[in-house]
């Protein structure tokens, strides 16, 4: 019993939201298995991003349950900055703080959050900085770095957190091209190792090389929840087929 | 410190209060259409070719937004009338002229910010909206009129509004000048019966209605009509 | 006008110092310099209620706002006259009183430009520093407020001058600062006014309108680096 909650990283049921009278989320549920890879795809305006904001509460659900490592998100003794310090989330626009260095970027969490000693959360942001491929920009300013760059930042500075679950929302939709590449070879070295996460995409090519299983939703609803290989291969699902010939025109 | 409101029971102090509260108002529109008349006339000229006209506008518009409203007025009472030829100044010792100072005044002043608001919203139109309506056949003045004016208006109201609340409460100040308006009336009210508290409040209440009114009526317009720009 | 600078000049500047207290331009200063820096602290307190979403801060704080936006300084003035020394049971220097009233006033327009200021920093900031763990003060500490201040800067230098140019309106309650002066210029010289008040005019001028160049620098300044770094930034409307 307790080992099967242990594998279970992320468990969200019955997941209800609504803008006023708008119904975004609609009853969608889900698990994901610590060291899986979740892609998460779909339409636009399908609840993608609203679903994975609400997992570190950006967004509040109005009903349902979202477990993180064991623990209801909503429990009123769990601190919301507890929660979010266990969660790594890698936003579209970065979001990189510009009155910072790099270097403070990737230390900041670890050193007012964790309370890790400044020497030691240098070691650590240099060594993640490596990491992602951006050693020489240490103490660069953000403004100075490409798009690419700062995305790459923006996933040192999440890891940072040495959290057991990532989460990207549309990480590389922000990004020119030919910048694309390098963000998501960092998200595929970082499957590799294990990691346990969600990454909502727009990107097929690449979901099809690193998610275990894919959730296609439409309309607030998950309408699959299946392995790559199905998904491209047998879409049972009308709008599932329709989804995958636009992307693919 | 008991209040006592009886001395509006009497008819010269409340007469005295809704003559002063009229007299704002007078003061209030009457420079609001003058210095936003003058303003679209400034706005236009700012951008003339001619360096000299340019100048001009130039240092109307700082000299009135860099001193003080109050000492535009005291300018215009005292030193205004040195300047004017024997006969109209005897017209002016004669009548009582503080009304038009102040009138003059305000609406110069307000008409210096509402040009740069005017200006600073036809300038936020991004130029391709512009080529736009060229595009889909419009002349020149028809882009103006049909694509360019309606978007500035949206995105000024604003700070008109804004302004306009300024403006109004700066109607206060012509009381310097001798200008019977809102606030001279409530002092002269607590100099006779030293009920300082209750006139106070009666002039605060009135003018917070107003000037609700107005700040209301601007975030109102600035909701309806936001326009979005990416 | 040159004997005229020659009489006066010091007369403007420093008022009938020093035999009597400071005052003139410099009492005008010290009104602008010391009211919004003393309002300063206050601001920033009313200007975070301001963003609250608890009512017990955003209601009084709103309030304080909208009732000093709304009535104008005279009456706040007047006010102050009255009031204070009921309150306080003392006598207050004309001075004082409009130093109070002056800190009052500015309290509630600097409140909304903090307000305004971390309101218009780009929502990503506020929910990135969230996401890496960071509470509500630290968010504000680290990445909110350094970013926020910044942006302010313009807003504080352009309601500097235009305290300065309030301070126009204590004269009425016998603060010798700037016009008072000239008032008193006028009573003595009797004839020439224009040139009295003219020179009047220019002691605000300059400085009023040399700050209001520096202050569209630094905001031009400001939006320039913003724009090379990329970082989408609202404007920041008051």
């Amino acid at each position: 019993m307790t080992d099967t909650i242990r594998d279970t990283m992320v468990e969200i049921r019955e997941l209800e939201k609504y803008y006023s009278s708008f119904k975004v989320l609609d009853g969608i549920s889900g698990t994901v298995n610590r060291g899986e890879v979740i892609v998460i795809c779909g339409p636009s305006g399908s609840g993608k991003s609203t679903m994975i904001r609400t997992i570190n509460r950006l967004e509040e659900i109005s009903s349902g349950r979202i477990i993180v490592d064991g623990r209801d998100i909503h429990d009123r003794d769990y601190d919301i900055n507890e929660l979010r310090s266990k969660i790594g989330f890698v936003f579209q626009q970065f979001n990189l703080f510009p009155h910072l260095s790099v270097k403070d970027n990737v230390t900041l969490s670890p050193r007012k959050v964790a309370g890790m000693p400044a020497r030691e959360a240098s070691e650590l942001a240099e060594h993640l900085l490596e990491k992602v491929g951006l050693s020489e920009k240490l103490n660069a300013m953000p403004a100075s770095l490409s798009g690419g760059q700062q995305q790459r930042v923006a996933i040192a500075r999440a890891l940072a957190q040495k959290a057991p679950l990532m989460l990207f929302d549309e990480p590389t939709s922000a990004l020119d091209p030919e910048m694309v590449g390098e963000v998501l070879t960092v998200i595929q070295q970082l499957a590799e190792e294990g990691q346990t996460m969600m990454i909502v995409t727009h990107e097929m090519g690449f979901a099809g090389k690193v998610a275990d299983r894919i959730w296609f939703m439409d309309r607030g609803s998950i309408l699959t929840q299946s392995p790559p290989g199905d998904f491209f291969n047998n879409p049972e699902h009308p709008r599932v087929q329709k989804f995958l010939s636009d992307m693919l025109h | 410190m008991g209040m006592d409101f009886s001395f509006l029971a009497q008819e010269e102090f409340l007469l005295a209060l809704v003559d002063g509260l009229l007299v704002t108002c007078k003061l209030f529109l009457a420079s609001w259409v003058c210095g936003f008349a003058t303003a679209l006339v400034m706005a236009n000229l700012r951008d003339v070719r001619f360096a000299a006209v340019r100048f001009v506008v130039s240092v109307f518009l700082e000299y009135h937004r860099n001193v003080p409203t109050v000492v535009q007025m005291l300018v215009w009472y005292f030193a205004m009338p040195e300047l004017l030829p024997d006969s109209l100044r005897l017209w002016i010792n004669r009548g009582n002229t503080e009304f038009l100072f102040a009138w003059v005044a305000l609406s110069l002043n307000v008409s210096a910010y509402f040009a740069e608001d005017i200006r600073s919203g036809i300038r936020a139109i991004p130029a391709t909206q512009f080529e736009a309506a060229r595009a889909i056949g419009l002349s020149a003045l028809g882009g103006v009129i049909y694509v360019i004016l309606p978007q500035a208006v949206r995105l000024t109201i604003p700070t008109i509004l804004n302004r306009t609340l300024i403006l109004f409460k700066d109607t206060s100040l012509a009381m310097a000048i001798g200008v019977s308006e809102l606030t001279y009336q409530v002092r002269n009210i607590e100099n006779i019966t030293f009920r300082a508290f209750e006139a106070y409040f009666i002039a605060t209440v009135i003018y917070l209605t107003i000037s609700l009114l107005i700040m209301f009526a601007g975030a109102w317009f600035s909701r309806r009509f936001t326009v979005a720009y990416r | 006008m040159f004997e005229f600078i020659q009489k006066y000049g010091l007369f403007y500047l420093l008022g009938g110092w020093p035999e009597t207290e400071l005052g003139g331009f410099a009492g005008t200063l010290i009104l602008a310099g010391v009211g919004l820096g003393i309002s300063f602290p206050l601001a920033i307190l009313i200007g975070f209620a301001r963003t609250s979403q608890n009512p017990v801060f955003f209601v009084p704080a709103s309030i304080w706002v909208y009732t000093l936006r709304g009535i104008p300084l005279l009456m706040i003035l007047f006010w102050a006259y009255f009031l204070i020394p009921e309150l306080t049971g003392r006598a207050m220097t004309p001075f004082s009183t409009a130093l109070a009233a002056i800190i009052i006033y500015e309290s509630a327009f600097m409140a909304e430009i903090v307000r305004a200021g971390i309101m218009g920093l780009p929502a990503g900031q506020t929910e990135a520093a969230r996401s890496i763990g960071l509470g509500y003060w630290q968010s504000m500490r680290y990445v909110v407020l350094p970013q926020a201040l910044v942006n302010m800067i313009p807003s504080f230098v352009n309601q500097f001058v235009s305290t300065v140019k309030a301070t126009s309106i204590v004269y009425i309650i016998g603060v010798s600062e700037l016009t008072f002066v000239a008032q008193q210029v006028n009573a003595i010289e009797v004839t020439n006014p224009v040139r009295t008040f003219i020179v009047l005019a220019f002691f605000y001028f300059i400085p009023c309108w040399g700050l209001s160049v520096l202050s569209r620098k630094i905001e031009r300044d400001i939006g320039a680096r913003r724009k090379a770094a990329n970082v989408p930034g609202k404007e920041i409307r008051i």
